[in-house]
């Protein structure tokens, strides 16, 4: 088989002022690729102990339900069986505990909450023998009325879920439990005011459904409670700091009784922050005395494992005929499933957040249903309220006569700007973004018959948190960098990189390692794009401190003052030149004539970051007689800051967009009328396949984030925020149809286009 | 504890059929690209598996005169790749080449895609309209019937318990004839049909129609042949009107259900709309037919 290099390089040149480093920015390949091309490389899955035995789930049928018994008694006598565990055996939780969302998910007490939540687990010594027992676990139920919809959740006439679930954030606060978990409010200025000085108001309606994060490697753990009353871990996750502190609280055990290792992972997208396995592997092997490996299905990982929230959102926005937005307004609702969520938080955040809009009301309820608990995927809650925005924004151009681009351009946030929340905005590079998909080839290209043009924005703040990294050298003058960040997307690269820039010696000569939660510093989840940005902090700020003793060790070899000694190019340098200089692999060869080996840790809690905005243009062809949509041309733009590899900026790119795309168009959690979900696996949960995309052109912008050593802003969220309304304008261009009903799916764009009842007209008023 | 399951690759079809018979938990599969995924759904795993690939009578597409024999547990990549066999079946073999992906295709038969009997199958139209017919293997001997007859509800076929089938026969379509098959999915691939069109037609030199088929898959339980799409067509030159008939008369011949897949309204919409869509590519490609010409 051949193998044909294909991807396009950027189209964005550096900018001239930008410094000219020697390894950042370049694109060697990944020092994980090959085991991961060539399929060496090892996968939470492919962790096996001598002697483990085959773990289970028993999960429920009924998406609400009362559990009158569980009889475990048949299945522990079954062949093989070593060990049953259900709720019972894990430290009791009351509600408002902070342990008892988590606590309930993972295992079901009294009551299951949706199809699949877990109510029992087995263990035994082959698949096979397991899944016998787990069939053999008797439940008795006692079915209750699910709740299925925003709409149902907002009623006031359906039952709490929760009893013990006031909404929070409501002012007076409530005296009745609901549905409504949590309230945010944000407002400024006078919104009636600005409404009244608008020349156009545009007010709609949008809704989406839940979709899921769509990894290709289904969640598995393979744990050894065996031993010493101590558990080791292996899994693939975000963040194995995070799994080791959730698993230890969901088992009541001290953080250091448990190790975590983490292995290669399969794709998170936000959706392995959390856990499911971890604690019933650790118990049932504590209670087996053998290692026990779970590995879920695909079925199990739609019916149980976190998708992002569906949304139902009501937006409007005046603008004057200049195109200046005057106003805002949005009423918000996002489900984040059986429990709560920051969703609506989010969303109430990042509405208006790209454009400098003088007065705004926003109001953002999460509601809970009986659906799995919704988890992160990139960017939480902003693709939807990007979604509403964007079209609002499209359709306020549209109505004004005034270039989409050049309509964002008007209103775009820029340094200084105040945010929703109230705090001015660092540098940010929107009108750069802006600017690059204006100025691109593609925005003036002709379209061809039934295709249309549709252009979207995206922001997302991105995040700091903690990050520890080592940094040791070898006494051959390699080097060794240690972080505790999972690798997700390329950025162990990017710590290679970022270290061979400081220490000047090459790429491939640093060993970019993830370590296990025993090896190295504690480390937050990779999430919020901050792999790069703040564990990329912490493995400069190492290998400063490696330079320093490096030059000071140099000073002892060469019998000067350290002030006399600089670092360039992987030497000691001797400032008064009569010394050779001293490459690093001569400096570490006499380590231990010079005070043993070297080796920093470099630990910080990041503060600094740098949001990051992003502009998507997406062409599609629809086809008016079936209501297919093709997307014949895409190209993305997002200011990376600095890309400190290329190819994985541009793959975060990619990636966001397919998934974005994906969202837009055809995937959404479907149940029937009991809560039964109808489509938990990839033939009906459709992602987009390759065929069914373009190359997505990635267009790197960097203005860089001066908050950081090389200028990161995290790349990781931000692009999949446009792609839903970037879709959505298009798909209205091309048919002259406004679809805000997500996914824009054949049927869904057929009837829109047989029956003209939604077109681009409605609600929208002039005050001219 | 359950039996493991047994694993059988017979030589012949009187031993597979021996097997069959001898063994009320026993299937027989070809590709197994549907039995597989269907166990691991939960459906219950037969006591045995009863290779049907080893058998040299199933695989293998020949020609004698002008009957074609195509084994049934022939992979379909291979009759996708026959040029002979598709330059006479241009549409049977393009509803071949959309099963799955080329790893499914290297595997799956027309076998196994009728007698699974799923309503959205994708080579069942197309067969149907090329009246292609399933030899089968019985306790008694050898049956014949058309494939049209095959499936009789979803899930369903007209098959015994130890019938096999073991080969299919298409006569060599006349001149100026050709077939063509179109299906409606959301993706590009690996998806399954919401609507599937197969249609065959037969042009005068004059440019008449002079003989159509048109059928349709997963608006029904089984494949629909549309006999007044077929009347509208024959005896005139395919007009804008006739083929307007055809799509009024596919979506009237739907029987579909609302799923998650589609609804009734969309299904019996685009039914039309590829009907007649498929019509006029066959047309275009029974014009553009050489064989024959000079007769
Ligand atoms: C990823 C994927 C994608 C797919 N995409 C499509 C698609 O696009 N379109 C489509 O139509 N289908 C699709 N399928 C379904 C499947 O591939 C087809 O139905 C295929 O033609 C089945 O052939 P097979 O030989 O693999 O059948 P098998 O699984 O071997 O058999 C299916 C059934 O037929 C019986 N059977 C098989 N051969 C015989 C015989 N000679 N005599 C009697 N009984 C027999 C078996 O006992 C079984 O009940 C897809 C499947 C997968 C896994």
């Amino acid at each position: 088989m051949t193998v044909t290099e294909s991807r396009p390089e950027s189209s964005s040149e550096p900018p001239a002022a930008r410094p000219r480093y020697r390894f950042v920015g370049t694109r060697p390949v990944r020092h994980d690729g090959l085991d991961k091309v060539t399929g060496r490389a090892r996968f939470a899955a492919d962790c096996d102990l001598p002697g483990q035995l085959a773990g289970c789930v028993v999960r429920s049928p009924h998406a609400h339900a009362r559990i009158i018994s569980i009889d475990t008694g048949e299945a522990e006598a079954m062949p093989g069986v070593k060990a049953v565990i259900s709720g019972g055996d894990f430290p009791a939780v009351a509600p408002g505990d902070p342990n008892y969302d988590m606590g309930v998910n993972l295992m079901a007490r009294d009551r299951v909450l949706y199809e699949g939540h877990a109510v029992a687990a087995v263990a035994a010594l082959t698949t096979d023998q397991a899944r016998a027992a787990a069939a053999a676990v008797r439940v008795e139920y006692e079915p209750l009325p699910p709740v299925l919809t925003i709409d149902a959740a907002l009623d006031p006439a359906v039952g709490a879920i929760h009893a013990h679930m006031f909404t929070s954030g409501a002012d007076p606060a409530p005296t009745e439990p609901s549905n409504v978990s949590q309230l945010t409010n944000f407002a400024r200025g006078d919104t009636e005011a600005g409404f009244a000085a608008a020349d156009v108001v545009i007010e709609r309606e949008f809704t989406t459904q839940p979709v899921h994060q769509g990894y290709i490697e289904p969640h598995a753990v393979t744990a050894d409670a065996s031993q010493d009353g101590k558990a080791t871990v292996w899994c693939s996750s975000q963040g194995h700091f995070n799994v080791r502190a959730q698993t230890a609280a969901m088992l009541g055990w001290e953080t250091a009784r448990i190790k975590v290792v983490p292995a290669e992972i399969g794709g998170g997208f936000g959706g392995k922050t959390t856990i499911y396995l971890e604690p019933l592997a650790v118990l049932l092997s504590a209670k087996a005395g053998r290692p026990v490996k779970m590995v879920m299905t695909r079925s199990e990982v739609f019916r149980a494992t976190g998708p992002a929230p569906g949304s139902k959102f009501r937006v409007k926005l005046g603008a004057r005929s200049d195109g200046t937005l005057t106003a805002g307004k949005a009423q918000m609702a996002y489900s984040s499933g059986v429990f709560p969520s920051y969703a609506a938080f989010l969303g109430a955040w990042t509405v208006f957040e790209s454009y400098d809009i003088a007065d705004f009301e926003v109001e953002a309820r999460n509601v809970v249903l009986n659906t799995p608990r919704s988890a992160a995927y990139r960017a939480p809650s902003a693709p939807m309220s990007a979604l509403a925005t964007e079209t609002v924004v499209d359709e306020l151009a549209q109505a004004l006569g005034i270039d989409p681009i050049e309509m964002r351009l008007r209103n775009a946030v820029s340094e200084g700007a105040i945010n929703t929340l109230g705090a001015p905005f660092p540098r940010v590079g929107f009108t750069e973004c802006l600017e690059a998909i204006r100025d691109h080839p593609h925005y003036g290209a002709p379209l061809g018959p039934n295709q249309g043009r549709g252009v979207a924005a995206g922001h997302w703040f991105n995040i700091g948190e903690s990050s520890s990294a080592t940094v040791n050298l070898n006494e051959d003058g390699t080097a060794t960098v240690v972080t505790g960040s999972p690798d997700i997307g390329g950025s162990r690269a990017s710590m290679a990189l970022m270290a061979a820039e400081e220490l000047g010696i090459d790429v491939y000569d640093i060993t970019p390692v993830v370590g296990d939660t025993e090896s190295v510093g504690f480390t937050d989840i990779t999430e919020g794009s901050r792999a790069t940005f703040a564990t990329g902090m912490a493995v400069v700020e190492a290998c400063r401190r490696v330079v320093a003793d490096l030059r000071g060790r140099a000073a002892k070899m060469m019998g000067v003052d350290v002030s006399e000694v600089d670092w360039a190019d992987g030497s000691a340098v001797h400032a008064g030149g009569e010394h050779d200089p001293l490459p690093l692999a001569a400096i570490t060869a006499e380590a231990k004539k010079t005070g043993g080996p070297i080796t920093v840790t470099g630990s910080l809690d990041a503060k600094g970051v740098g949001p990051s905005f992003a502009v998507h243009l997406c062409d599609v062809e629809v086809d008016p007689e079936t209501g297919v949509v093709q997307v014949v041309r895409y190209t993305a733009a997002q200011d990376a800051g600095t890309a400190i590899h290329p190819s994985y900026v541009e793959g975060q790119i990619q990636g966001g967009a397919a998934q974005g795309i994906g969202w837009a168009l055809n995937e959404e959690y479907i149940y029937d009328g009991d809560g039964v979900m109808e489509n938990p696996g990839f033939l009906d949960y459709r992602v987009p396949v390759a065929s069914d995309l373009p190359m997505i052109d990635a267009v790197i912008v960097e203005v860089p984030n001066p908050n950081h050593p090389y200028g990161v802003r995290g790349v990781g969220e931000t692009s999949i925020i446009p792609p839903l309304a970037a879709v959505a304008n298009a798909v209205a261009a091309a048919t002259g149809r406004r679809i805000r009903d997500l996914p824009m799916s054949p049927v869904r764009v057929l009837d829109a286009i047989v029956n003209s009842g939604s077109d681009s007209t409605d609600s929208s008023s002039s005050n001219g | 504890m359950l039996a493991p399951m047994k694993y059988a690759a017979p030589a012949t079809v009187e031993e597979a059929r021996a097997l069959l018979a001898a063994d009320g938990g026993a299937r027989v599969f070809a590709g197994a690209t549907d039995l597989i995924p269907q166990i691991r759904a939960g459906r219950p795993e037969p006591s045995m598996m009863i290779d049907l690939k080893r058998i040299d009578r199933l695989s293998g597409i020949a020609r004698a005169g002008s009957t074609w024999t195509i084994g049934a547990a022939t992979p379909t990549a291979d009759i996708v790749a026959h040029a002979g066999f598709a330059a006479e079946f241009p549409g049977l073999a393009e509803a071949s080449g959309l099963i799955g992906s080329d790893q499914i295709q290297n595997r799956c038969t027309w076998g196994g895609n009728l007698v699974n009997a799923s309503p959205a199958a994708d080579t069942p139209p197309a067969l149907i309209v090329n009246d292609a017919k399933a030899v089968i293997a019985s306790a008694g001997g050898e049956r014949t019937v058309a494939a049209a007859e095959v499936a009789t509800g979803p899930g369903a076929t007209c098959l015994g318990a130890d019938e096999i089938i073991v080969e299919f026969t298409l006569a060599s379509p006349p001149p100026r004839t050709a077939d063509a098959y179109l299906r409606l999915i959301p993706r590009t691939e690996m998806d399954i049909a919401v609507v599937g069109a197969a249609a065959r037609v037969t042009l005068a030199p004059d440019g008449a129609v002079t003989a159509a088929a048109v059928a349709l898959g997963a608006v029904a339980p089984t494949v629909v042949r549309v006999p007044d799409a077929e009347a509208a067509l024959i005896g005139g030159p395919l007009t804008d009107d006739a083929l307007e008939a055809v799509a009024q008369a596919a979506s009237a011949a739907c029987r579909p259900i609302d799923d998650k897949r589609g609804t009734v309204a969309y299904r019996r919409r685009v039914a039309g709309v590829l009907a007649r869509r498929a019509v006029a590519i066959a047309a275009d490609r029974a014009a553009a037919d050489q064989r024959g010409a000079s007769s």
